[in-house]
């Protein structure tokens, strides 16, 4: 069990579905098209939390769309769509 | 020997607890203003320290960095800064911290270390951290951090002794010249790497319990389920509604009576004529109409703090981001939209949350649709004189259907207009980024609640004294003169100025079925809705006798038709009938064009519902 993230290939926090637990690997903003700038968007995941190495949990998925989900990032709960959630490459 | 005011400042992310510390601290001796050139809110406070020294606070606008993506965290950093006009640099900077989530306040804290302001660490809600096993070596910290640390419990009676004695301390040994400025916006190289600092810090300083709120883990499993979260927060509305409808009443119609006896006293007391009929129909009708609002206001109000204090209104935003996404909306401009729901001006100055200037427009263009408090009386005034109160389908009440469909058609329509500017004006944009913390739900803290509920009716006894009395005293006086010539048999009011304008108003106004007493009421209804009805008191009042004036509904059953006043009530789910809101959206747009767009939707939106109305209405055989 321990080296689960180790044989689990990358993937973007957008795609996971909930109940997904796993932890960032970097932050990728131009793969993401937000509306915000590149440096806006890292800047504001890092604010957030969203710093490599934290560890994530898909918590909840809106109604429409599984959109926007609530993610527990260490210690704290963020809520993010997953058009931005899609810069957070996890494993 | 009086030593100068200690100027303080606090500063903390979202979610802190700032503003409970804020409370604790000074109580109700709080001055809530805006900062110059810009709707920010200002909350200053004043209290004296254990030892006799006067200090002045100052509650800035909660954030997570220094960065300044909007008004309100240029606020806050410009003051740190010292560069916001007409501030004084603060003497000691509070960073408050909610002692069970530091990560993202420690980072904050490393950024405000670089503008040299001496400074201390509040760890707040500490008892909540200690309840769920979170240690904290307060004295590392201090040393890590090179910031004096201290613990508070802002809830509890003498919670912020320590943090009162540290501030006598600092600020005794204040003299010595304050540090460096070295801030400048960070890269994101230099973010990530004191974001890494501040989780090495804590990881050393502090241990965490493996379990996290369980309570909050469960509540959410409810309220933020897909399916069941939407039903609670249906729920909760409409306990809101029903509580602002129905456990107002009783105290509204007690101030109703007071008011009532009020006049009745000064109509018995002084003699017939111009003082007479100028404070009991000018000035204790007109603003005892408009004060009878206090009990729904304050209702609404604590709703939205307690709402908010408990942590629900970010889950509120998260069900509604992409339900609101459809129409155009973001999911912050829920809570804006539903402090418009008590009036329109704290909701547009709210839609500051929001951050995208498009997205925040189109909030602010919108929330007039929304029905706000001071549509009731209008809409209650009507609808209980020209609605029988029957039973339809055996359950429903017929005025309660009538006052529903009214909010509905509000909110349905605020959709609609969203949508078509999304279509038309700001088709090529991008959807702006929803992100938000989910904090730990907390149990509202009541002394934090009645001071922000007091407040709030504050400012709006303070409208009512003010804005809404002077044009009172102006309907009054344009109802009453000039006086009518000696042996006139018509009523007085036809010879007055107010009957002149009305009269001259009246041809635009005919095709919706409105007549000059209408067209008379709408003019002072500029200045806040809820006038009309004073005014139409007044108009028919003067007209009539004081028996008109007690028993206005029934004065409308026989002077209006049912046409006329469903035309009217149509008339007000759009009308712009509110210059203080107009005033707002110029200021919070900067711009008259916005204003003016607002202003000439809304007529164009009233007058064709009004006109449709009516004709339809005359059509059936309500003409």
């Amino acid at each position: 069990m321990t080296d689960i993230h180790d044989t689990r290939s990358q993937m973007p926090l957008g795609l996971a579905q909930r109940g997904y637990t796993g932890v960032i690997q970097h932050l990728s903003a131009k793969d993401a098209g937000s509306a915000l700038s590149d440096v806006e968007l890292e800047s504001r995941l890092i604010e957030l939390g969203f710093v490599e190495g934290a560890r994530v949990e898909v918590l909840h998925e809106g109604l429409v769309g599984r959109d926007p989900i609530a993610v527990r990032v260490d210690s704290i709960t963020i809520a993010v769509r997953r058009r931005e959630a899609m810069a957070i490459i996890v494993a | 020997m009086e030593l100068p005011l200690l100027h303080l400042a606090l500063v903390g992310t979202p979610n802190s607890g700032k503003t409970s510390l804020f409370n604790a601290l000074t109580g109700s001796r709080q001055k809530v203003a805006n900062y110059p050139g810009v709707t920010v809110e200002r909350k200053e406070g004043f209290f004296v320290t254990p030892l006799g020294r006067q200090v002045s606070v100052v509650d800035l606008p909660g954030t997570y960095s220094l960065r300044g993506r909007s008004p309100d965290e240029e606020i806050t950093r410009d003051f740190v800064l010292g560069k916001a006009t007409g501030e004084t640099v603060p003497d000691l900077v509070l960073c408050v911290a909610d002692s069970t989530n530091l990560r993202l306040t420690i980072r904050l804290l490393l950024e405000l270390k670089r503008t040299g302001r001496p400074m201390i660490l509040v760890l707040n809600m500490f008892d909540i951290a200690a309840r769920r096993g979170i240690t904290v070596d307060v004295e590392r910290l201090a040393k890590e951090l090179g910031v004096p640390v201290v613990t508070s419990i802002a809830v509890r009676k003498g919670g912020t002794a320590d943090l009162l004695s540290l501030t006598d301390e600092i600020s005794a040994k204040l003299a010595a010249e304050p540090g460096e400025n070295n801030w400048r916006a960070l890269s994101v190289a230099e973010l990530r790497a004191t974001q890494r600092e501040a989780d090495r810090i804590i990881a050393d300083c502090v241990s965490l319990p493996a379990r996290p709120d369980t309570w909050t883990a469960r509540i959410d499993a409810i309220v933020l389920h897909p399916v069941g979260g939407l039903i609670v927060l249906a729920a909760i509305l409409f306990v809101m509604f029903q509580a602002v409808f129905a456990w107002a009443q009783p105290l509204m119609e007690l101030l109703n009576s007071g008011f009532d006896a009020l006049g009745e006293f000064v109509h018995a007391t002084l003699p017939a004529g111009l003082l007479q009929s100028f404070l009991q129909n000018g000035v204790i009708s007109g603003v005892g109409s408009v004060i009878v609002f206090l009990p729904q206001i304050i209702i609404i109000f604590l709703f939205i703090l307690l709402l908010e204090d408990f942590g629900y209104m970010a889950r509120a935003a998260f069900l509604m981001d992409r339900i609101m996404g459809g129409a155009g909306l973001h999911g912050r401009a829920f809570i804006p939209l539903l402090s418009s729901f008590a009036c329109a001006i704290p909701g547009i100055m709210a839609t500051r949350v929001i951050d995208n200037k498009r997205d925040r427009l189109t909030t602010i263009l919108i929330a007039p649709l929304m029905t706000c408090s001071a549509r009731i009386p209008v809409y209650t005034l009507i609808i209980s004189a020209f609605i029988p109160a029957r039973e339809v389908w055996g359950f429903i009440n017929l005025q309660g259907l009538v006052m529903f469909g009214l909010y509905a058609v509000g909110i349905a329509s605020a959709l609609a207009v969203s949508f078509l500017i999304k279509f038309f004006m700001l088709r090529d944009y991008a959807p702006a980024p929803f992100m938000l913390e989910l904090p730990d739900y907390k149990m509202p803290r009541l002394k934090s609640i009645a001071i922000g509920v007091y407040t709030r009716a504050k400012m709006f006894l303070h409208r009512a004294g003010t804005t809404i009395f002077s044009m009172m005293v102006l309907i009054w006086f344009l109802a009453s003169f000039p006086q009518p010539p000696a042996g006139a048999t018509e009523p007085a009011i036809d010879f007055s100025l107010a009957a002149i304008i009305g009269k001259a108003l009246e041809p635009l106004l005919a095709p919706v079925g409105f007549n000059w007493q209408i067209a008379v009421a709408l003019i002072p209804g500029m200045a806040a809705r809820e006038v009309a009805v004073a005014a139409l008191g007044t108009v028919y009042a003067i007209e009539g006798g004081k028996e008109a004036a007690e028993q206005i509904g029934q004065v409308l059953a026989t002077k209006w038709s049912l046409a006329t006043a469903l035309s009217m009530l149509a008339w007000y789910i759009f009308a712009p009938q509110c210059a203080s809101t107009l005033a707002v959206i110029r200021r919070e747009t900067g711009s008259w064009t916005w204003m003016a767009v607002t202003f000439g939707y809304m007529l164009v939106l009233a007058y064709a519902a009004s006109l449709l109305t009516y004709n339809v209405a005359v059509a059936f055989g309500a003409g």
